[in-house]
């Protein structure tokens, strides 16, 4: 029972390594290096990096800015909650609110445009998940999160939230309009 | 003189002190006092998430859920822990416990405040989940009890150190300490460092909550309260490491491979281990990239690393025993020959296989910087803590316990051949769970989430069919997993407090016996691998964790492969 036996010397880093540890701990080191240098590879040959950018913002002055842009950009409005439909020229600045229990306003995007959107929380923490393309980020109350973002697929989004948020969170959804535009 | 009462064991051979047999009694038995509240509340969430049954309402839901995750993930391991972290210093160095009046009030303490935590969730008026995210506010006894336990398992940390210190200076042992103890020395250190990161975020929090501060800013709550929450689970981690050492040391008299290897893999947990709190942040504003990678990768990878030299030398070391009593046909008779019924090894397997192919990969895949994108707080999170943390340590802890049953308690396990099937109703039954779960993730469901069909959205979405299937196996396979632990309870209460007492004599008195240096190892002709192949002492063993990597650098590919496939972001 020599696991839960003092060893039997007493100096144990002296001991020898077995050749079947050794050949493991060099292919698993090997392996381990790899995964590491693949994240940093990634950011600079793969199209999937979030941004580093970040500001701190208050919930008005977020708002404020949403504010703006839901008045000049609003094509529509949908259910019976009347929410604002906007229609933003591609490339510029898109706004987006988390706050209990809803996402607004709901963004109508071109087909392969991109976009600098910007999201942030009124009051908790909120989940943006983007379905069925499956985008996950954490949005902060606080803090305004820049993401460029380039929907390359047809179909419409739907945002669910998936930071639980209290006993609406289930029903905090809101829509991202994917159109092919004129491109 | 009290301090001076030991018995040993004549089936084990192990010194029990009678204040720390009783503190271990007790701790234990908490501990399956949480784990049968944690259950009751695993039937009524799985119910709830299983889509065709979606049992409870929302908010009945969301607070059950939240006690599910408080009394697993925190109360029944750390009861656990503590009784762990006693048997690994007191009795494998037989040892007296040091300070037993701190050990009361360690337990006091921790009773009070797992009690004071359930009773605030109970109320209603705390529904938060484990993780309690600012600025949703808890009622202040929610975080207050949350503070208490962790005082007293703090002060349990600190009994398990003076006890190695006594042990030296009394000379109770020969040598160094036994790796078992090595490694619960190792979760006793993260511990420390866990239970200062919950200090340090909850007890403001609880200000917070009386009004006495303003605001807690949510990225830093979330960097340190993961200090405590990612890290407690690395606890876990190097406890159940050092209970499958152990086992592998009860059930077949395995030494490890090689000291040195086993020991400077622990080390490595102690050195890297912490820095998974950035696990929970790859996809937060405000971090840098940099700052990800390095702390997301335990720098380099370096405790990854330190797991699968476990993964290797665990099993290697068994099949090394094994091979010594002339099981050497083929790469597998050793482990074709194991002892399969014994539900103690039995456990301790799965609870090998499960961690290393299920939680390992999945944590290490999910913890890319990038690929987090496409997996963050889907149910593919819960689909790998349960394997870690379920199979991993749950299971451990189980196996642990049908070896205490009679040596600890001093009574026969009730119903053996009952015992014998539960470690594969509960293993095999959450290995399927936590695919599925993992399955269902993959698609986009989401965790800690009442209605998948959205009925009551305005908006609404529509799941593809077979993620609907998928939850409904999840479901299913909870059930069965769900059963393996209500019979584990089932048997551990009986047989503790009803079961027959075991006959052999080992009553109490003032000797004691000094816990003396394994012999030398006598190297069979030709050196430790002649009984092996290709000179590697453990061939069989090899070849498995060659299969397991394959399939981890597979899954790898596969999951930057889907990342590829989703908007092009920066």
């Amino acid at each position: 029972m020599t696991s839960i036996q003092p060893p039997s010397e007493t100096i144990w880093w002296k001991q020898p390594l077995d050749r079947v540890e050794g050949t493991w701990i060099a292919l698993a080191l090997v392996w381990s290096l790899i995964m590491f240098i693949m994240m940093p590879l990634w950011h600079v040959y793969g199209k999937q990096n979030l941004s580093n950018e970040a500001y701190r913002t208050t919930p008005e002055a977020f708002m404020a800015k949403t504010q703006a842009m839901v008045d000049q950009y609003t094509v529509r409005t949908e259910t019976n909650q009347n929410m604002p439909v906007v229609h933003p020229p591609p490339g510029s600045d898109v706004y987006l609110i988390g706050r209990l229990w809803q996402w607004w306003p709901l963004l109508e995007l071109e087909k392969g445009q991109t976009y600098r959107l910007h999201i942030s929380s009124m009051d908790w923490q909120h989940g943006f998940s983007v379905q069925p393309v499956n985008i996950n980020t954490q949005i902060l109350p606080g803090y305004e999160m820049v993401l460029t973002i380039t929907p390359d697929t047809s179909g419409d989004q739907t945002i669910i939230c998936n930071e639980y948020c209290g006993i609406g969170h289930h029903n905090m959804v809101g829509k991202i309009y994917i159109t092919e535009g004129g491109s | 003189m009290k301090n001076q009462e030991f018995r040993t064991c004549p089936e084990s051979g192990l010194q029990f002190h009678k204040p720390a047999e009783t503190l271990m009694r007790l701790n234990a038995v908490v501990a399956v006092v949480a784990l049968l509240v944690g259950g009751l509340t695993a039937l009524a969430v799985t119910l709830t998430r299983w889509p065709t049954v979606h049992w409870l309402p929302a908010d009945r839901f969301y607070q059950l859920l939240t006690t599910h995750g408080i009394n697993m993930l925190i109360f029944w391991i750390i009861f656990f822990e503590i009784a762990v972290l006693y048997f690994c210093s007191s009795t494998l160095l037989r040892c007296r416990l040091a300070t037993p009046k701190l050990g009361w009030v360690a337990f006091i303490l921790m009773v009070l405040g797992a009690v004071l935590n359930n009773v605030s969730v109970f109320s209603g008026n705390s529904s938060v989940m484990m993780t309690s995210y600012v600025p949703m506010p808890a009622e202040p006894m929610f975080y207050l009890g949350l503070i208490l336990f962790a005082v007293g398992a703090l002060i349990g940390c600190f009994i398990f150190l003076g006890t190695l210190v006594i042990a030296k200076e009394e000379k109770t042992y020969e040598g160094s300490i036994p790796l078992v103890t090595f490694g619960a020395l190792t979760a006793c250190i993260i511990a420390i460092f866990t239970i200062s990161m919950g200090a340090v975020i909850l007890i403001p929090t609880f200000m917070w909550s009386m009004g006495w501060i303003a605001n807690i800013d949510a990225p830093l709550y979330r960097l340190i309260w993961w200090g405590f929450g990612h890290s407690s689970q690395q606890i876990n981690v190097a406890a159940h490491v050092a209970v499958w050492y152990a086992i592998a040391a009860i059930v077949f008299g395995a030494k490890p491979l090689s000291e040195k290897v086993s020991r400077t893999a622990f080390v490595l947990y102690i050195a890297f281990l912490q820095l998974a709190s950035a696990h929970h942040l790859l996809v937060d504003p405000g971090l840098s990239s940099t700052w990800k990678i390095f702390n997301t990768s335990y720098a380099m990878y370096l405790a990854v690393l330190a797991s699968m030299i476990h993964g290797l030398t665990v099993p290697g070391s068994i099949e090394v025993a094994q091979r010594a009593k002339g099981l050497t046909k083929g790469l597998f008779e050793w482990l074709r020959k194991a002892p399969w019924g014994n539900p103690a090894f039995s456990g301790m397997f799965l609870s090998l296989i499960g961690f290393g192919f299920l939680g390992g990969i999945s944590g290490v895949v999910m913890g890319t910087e990038q690929i987090n994108i496409i997996i963050h707080n889907t149910i593919y999170v819960p689909g790998h803590f349960h394997a870690t943390v379920v199979i991993g340590t749950t299971l451990a802890f189980m196996s642990l316990t049908y070896f205490l049953i009679p040596v600890l308690f001093r009574r026969q396990v009730f119903l053996p051949g009952l015992a014998k099937f539960q470690p594969y109703i509960f293993g095999i039954g959450m290995m399927v769970f936590t695919l599925v779960m993992m399955g269902a993730g993959t698609l986009g469901v989401q965790r800690r989430h009442w209605d998948m069909a959205f009925t009551d959205s305005a908006i609404g979405f529509d799941y593809p069919a077979s993620a609907f299937t998928l939850m409904g196996l999840v479901g299913i396979s909870g059930m069965a997993a769900i059963v393996g632990g209500a019979i584990f309870v089932l048997i551990t209460v009986v047989s503790v407090f009803f079961g027959k007492r075991v006959e052999s004599d080992s009553s109490y008195g003032t000797e004691t016996t000094r816990l003396m240096k394994a012999p030398p190892s006598i190297q069979p002709q030709g050196g430790h691998a002649a009984a092996g192949k290709w000179g590697f002492a453990a061939p069989g063993t090899f070849v498995l964790a060659v299969f397991f990597l394959a399939i981890f650098v597979v899954y790898y590919w596969i999951n930057w492969k889907y990342l590829a496939s989703v908007w092009p972001m920066s």
